[in-house]
């Protein structure tokens, strides 16, 4: 583990040192930096050539990226200890929303404080895993199965079903799965893997014979899009003829017709991964998808490089988080998943997802650079 | 260490089993992409030509296909609500280049009317840019004629055949059945946006409203291909549409037209029920208005109109009009007196004219100012004697009072299957302490249950309420929740699913033979020698039970003017009715209001008689 002595002042580069000195990590900074350059060029096309577009979400990029620099310099001992009163405030946030929600009548997801409006939800992605991880902190690991499901229960299920009732299936899903990742991470054994499956699925018509018809009814179009063919339905069908239209070159920049003629809807928001398909073709498209990879692949060295349990599996829960968000946008846009409404990460046009993305970032290279070089 | 379990901690192995796990998710990530991949291969490689040539030239649009609307029918079979088909001129905004000109151009064509400008507007500024909005509705073939020479000019303007509901009785029965009207902001947030993405119109009130789900069917859709001016060239997949469910009514057409033309003029509501089922069979709430003016597309004058009339068409008088029951509680009143021992059938007082609490000088007048004389249960309830019941309600207390007269529904919900309905009040105790925010208005003062006793003073319920109780006193304390939908008809399946009455708790007497004394007293109101209803028992070929009832108006509808012509009207007391027949096994049971009708025997009682004999002596039967 010490054979890569990183505090250790060597011979480096101007821009090394700086990194360094700042607590960054480069690979992850160049890949973050690449995607959401990128994505600028993209949503200039897509947003119809507004100018103005590019430059708020350029801004977003640069408050993004201060965030996380912020987070890297604070130490892991610190986001650990924090974890706990993060995610009990992320909680009360919610149920706070919940309450707003049910008085001001249908699905308020938003506080306002004068400047930004976030959305609670925003905080639990990141609270979930710190809470996670902080309870398997000092266990010692694999988890019992009363510590797995603790977990599973409290720090997964339980903010999940509050954003579920906001209601925000897409939101509430990644958050639980977040948690979940922490347990496998922590090495939950397969058999309870497996049981915990088993008894999820036999818990699932109970649920389903609880719920109202129009309940119901949501969850039968998010299983089966086709149903809904005015609603989530046109969606597919458009942004597979913008992709599958694209070809393996692409359009070209700014000559998307399916884009360009307002034919795809949400083509800067959910669905800009159809707008490069088409406008960059196959080629465009693998050249995101392989960033992405990257930057999960360097999210999980930095993971198996932790020194403690809790920064382990906050980077590895991190790290492929990013991805399932990743999957869950491109297998929606291609048609291969139903539509959730899930951004594509540092691409998409939208204010708080990119914030708390970069922010997780800067926790990963935090963890990444406080490490000490006394051998545990 | 003060944690044990770090003790136990492996950091060695620990970091393994992580080294494990992550190594999976990265596989596991490499997978899926691959698979993100290998399906964009497939759609930018395999299907490349296919989707380019949907991209190309021609466009892929979606366009709902709305379902057709269920029928409505009366028991009979009468057709009630229906779809016609009807010509409309529609836009479709995306394949129109310069809007405001389209607009001018057809206004000054006299095809669109410049009244509905703000609503166009509105409904195309609502709707995604692809979908049509209307631009008028019910185009004569005069029009259709003349739009069809002109229609080159007009790219993204078209006609277009659509079914619109259609109320063939107008009026008639209009406060039961309700009305389909466009589609609102606030309905589609109660709607499946979805479902209705080719629905223009929506149930809002009464059965309509109440069977929206029955009614509507479900969304079908077409993938069809445009050509740049939005016109389509070829139709390339279509799901049908399932069309709603026909509702039959228990409602009955012939009596429910009886029973408004017995109103006819005035103001009020009758509701007539069986009172072995509690199917509503007539439910009229007079003066009403034509429902397939909101079908239609109402105007705003004509909606004005509507809102502002004095004498509120638009109100509901059978299910949220409230009045003091009057009178028409006492035959239940009496019952109460019985069931609690407080009286005896045969036992007598002697009526003066007034009434004092002992210990008080204020006299609770009877309305036959020299008074009834002596008189048992059976004359106070055929002559309507107020004495007596002041007396008996003292007796039974408020508490008792309240309590009997709410196990026959009143002061609550019905739970009639179509909304809005009031619960009216039926006071109490616990009402007034609940009511009133100054403590010397909380308290309940002993004078108060004396008028109680004649359904006076705070005492309201509506006309449905006053059927219900009647259907109750009918059918010797059984007790159905009224209901005007009888049952629901798949038109693909032909299933039918009838809808069974609900039996609600029945009502219990001491001695199950004081249904029969009270009956019997009600008959008396109708053909005893003295009974208040005489008039209208005289050549009655079955025996009919009734009631007679007048309520005090004390104030005038809100922000009415003083006219000197109309006051005098409009100041008149309500005349209450309540009846059913035959007596001695009852198939109707009827309320009637007529506001400021002046005296129950003298304007409710004939209209309940009209509404008797339309029932019990069809020829048919």
């Amino acid at each position: 583990m010490l054979d890569e002595p990183l505090d250790r002042p060597k011979p480096i580069s101007v821009a090394q040192r700086v990194l360094t000195g700042l607590h960054l990590d480069g690979p992850l900074l160049f890949g973050l930096l690449t995607v959401s350059g990128l994505g600028m060029f993209v949503l200039y096309s897509a947003g119809a050539e507004n100018i103005d577009l590019v430059v708020r979400q350029g801004l977003r990029v640069g408050l993004a990226a201060f965030v996380m620099l912020v987070l890297a310099q604070v130490p892991p001992k610190f986001l650990r200890l924090w974890s706990p009163w993060i995610f009990l405030i992320g909680i009360v946030l919610l149920a706070l929303v919940l309450i707003m929600g049910e008085i001001g009548k249908g699905a308020q997801r938003w506080l306002d404080i004068g400047i930004l409006r976030f959305q609670p939800s925003e905080i639990m992605k990141l609270a979930a895993p710190m809470m996670a991880a902080w309870y398997l902190h000092d266990r010692p690991l694999p988890p019992t199965a009363r510590e797995a499901l603790l977990v599973l229960v409290f720090v997964a299920l339980l903010p999940a079903g509050l954003i579920a009732r906001q209601p925000d299936l897409g939101t509430a899903l990644l958050i639980a799965v977040s948690g979940i990742l922490v347990v496998l991470l922590a090495g939950m054994s397969v058999r309870l893997i497996l049981a915990f499956g088993v008894l999820a699925l036999s818990a699932a018509p109970l649920l389903w014979f609880n719920m109202h018809d129009y309940q119901r009814q949501r969850v039968l179009t998010f299983l089966n899009p086709e149903s809904d063919p005015l609603g989530s339905g046109y969606h597919i069908i458009q942004s597979q003829i913008a992709i599958g239209s694209g070809g393996v070159f692409g359009k070209g920049w700014l000559n998307g017709t399916q884009a360009q003629l307002e034919f795809l809807p949400e083509r800067s928001t959910d669905f800009v991964f159809a707008v490069i398909g088409e406008e960059f073709g196959l080629l465009g498209l693998a050249t995101f998808l392989t960033l992405y990879v990257l930057i999960v692949a360097r999210g999980l060295y930095i993971a198996s490089q932790a020194q403690d349990t809790f920064g382990r599996l906050l980077a590895g829960s991190i790290s492929l988080t990013f991805f399932v968000y990743v999957f869950v946008n491109t297998g929606m846009v291609t048609g291969l998943l139903p539509v959730v409404g899930v951004p594509l990460p540092l691409v998409s046009y939208g204010g708080t997802s990119m914030v708390t993305l970069m922010a997780g970032f800067g926790m990963l290279m935090s963890i990444h650079s406080h490490r000490k070089l006394v051998p545990q | 260490m003060l944690l044990a379990p770090s003790k136990l901690k492996d950091h060695w192995r620990e970091q393994r089993l992580f080294l494990v796990r992550s190594s999976v998710g990265g596989g596991l990530m490499v997978l899926l992409t691959l698979i993100v991949i290998a399906r964009l291969v497939d759609l930018q490689v395999f299907r490349y030509e296919h989707f380019s040539d949907l991209s190309l030239g021609n466009r892929v649009r979606i366009e709902a296909l709305p379902p057709i609307r269920g029928l409505v029918y009366d028991r009979n079979g009468n057709l009630l609500a229906e779809n016609l088909p009807s010509y409309q001129l529609e836009l479709i905004p995306e394949a129109v280049s310069d809007l405001d000109s389209t607009l001018d151009r057809l206004i000054e064509l006299d095809l669109v009317d410049e009244d509905d400008l703000d609503r166009i507007r509105e409904d195309i500024r609502r709707q995604q840019r692809f979908r049509p909005t209307a631009l008028r509705y019910r185009l004569t073939d005069e029009e259709v004629a003349r739009f069809a020479v002109i229609r080159q000019h007009f790219p993204g303007v078209d006609v277009q055949a659509r079914l619109i509901r259609n109320y063939p009785y107008g009026t008639v029965g209009v406060h039961a059945l309700g009305y389909v009207g466009a589609v609102s902001q606030a309905d589609l947030e109660r709607l499946d946006p979805a479902q209705y993405s080719g629905t223009t119109h929506t149930g809002k009130i009464g059965v309509e409203r109440a069977e929206e789900s029955a009614l509507h069917g479900s969304v079908g859709f077409r993938q069809v291909l445009v050509n740049a001016e939005g016109r389509i060239i070829q139709e390339l997949e279509r799901t049908r549409p399932v069309p709603g469910h026909d509702v039959t009514l228990t409602l009955d057409l012939e009596l429910q037209l009886a029973a408004e033309s017995a109103l006819e003029g005035r103001r009020g509501a009758v509701v007539a029920v069986d009172p072995a089922n509690g199917h509503v069979l007539a439910l009229v709430s007079q003066p009403g208005y034509d429902p397939n003016l909101f079908a239609a597309g109402i105007s705003t004058a004509d909606y004005h109109a509507l809102r502002d009339d004095r004498d509120t068409p638009l109100f509901n008088r059978a299910l949220r009009g409230v009045y003091p029951p009057g009178s028409t509680i006492k035959p239940v009143v009496g019952l109460g007196g019985l069931h609690y021992g407080v009286i005896t059938p045969w036992q007598r007082i002697f009526c003066i004219g007034h009434y004092s609490l002992p210990g008080s000088s204020h006299r609770y007048r009877d309305w036959k100012k020299e008074g009834h004389g002596s008189v048992d249960l059976t004359d106070a309830i055929a002559q309507s004697c107020d004495v007596y019941f002041y007396d008996l309600a003292v007796k039974l207390g408020i508490d008792n009072l309240q309590e009997f007269l709410g196990r026959f529904g009143l002061g609550a919900l019905t739970g009639i299957d179509i909304p809005s309905e009031k619960a009216g009040t039926l006071p109490s105790r616990e009402w007034k302490r609940a009511r009133f925010s100054r403590r010397e208005d909380q308290v309940w003062y002993p004078g108060e249950t004396v008028i109680a006793g004649i359904g006076q003073g705070y005492t309201e319920t509506t006309p449905l309420q006053l059927a219900n109780m009647t259907a109750i006193l009918a059918a010797r304390g059984t007790h159905y929740r009224p209901m005007l939908v009888a049952s629901r008809t798949d038109p693909v399946t032909g299933e039918t699913e009838i809808l069974e009455p609900e039996a609600l708790p029945p009502v219990t007497v001491s001695d199950p033979g004081f249904w029969d004394r009270v009956v019997e007293d009600m008959v008396e109101v109708v053909h005893g020698e003295r009974g208040t209803a005489r008039k209208i028992g005289l050549d009655a070929p079955y025996r009919i039970a009734g009631k007679t009832g007048t309520a005090q108006v004390f104030t005038i509808a809100q922000g009415e003017e003083y006219d000197a012509e109309e006051v005098d009207e409009r100041l008149r007391h309500h005349a209450l009715f309540i009846a059913f027949a035959p007596a001695e096994a009852p198939r109707i049971a009827v309320a009637v209001v007529v506001e400021n009708g002046g005296s129950g025997s003298g304007t409710a009682a004939p209209v309940a008689r009209q509404v008797l004999d339309n029932y019990l002596l069809r020829p048919d039967q």
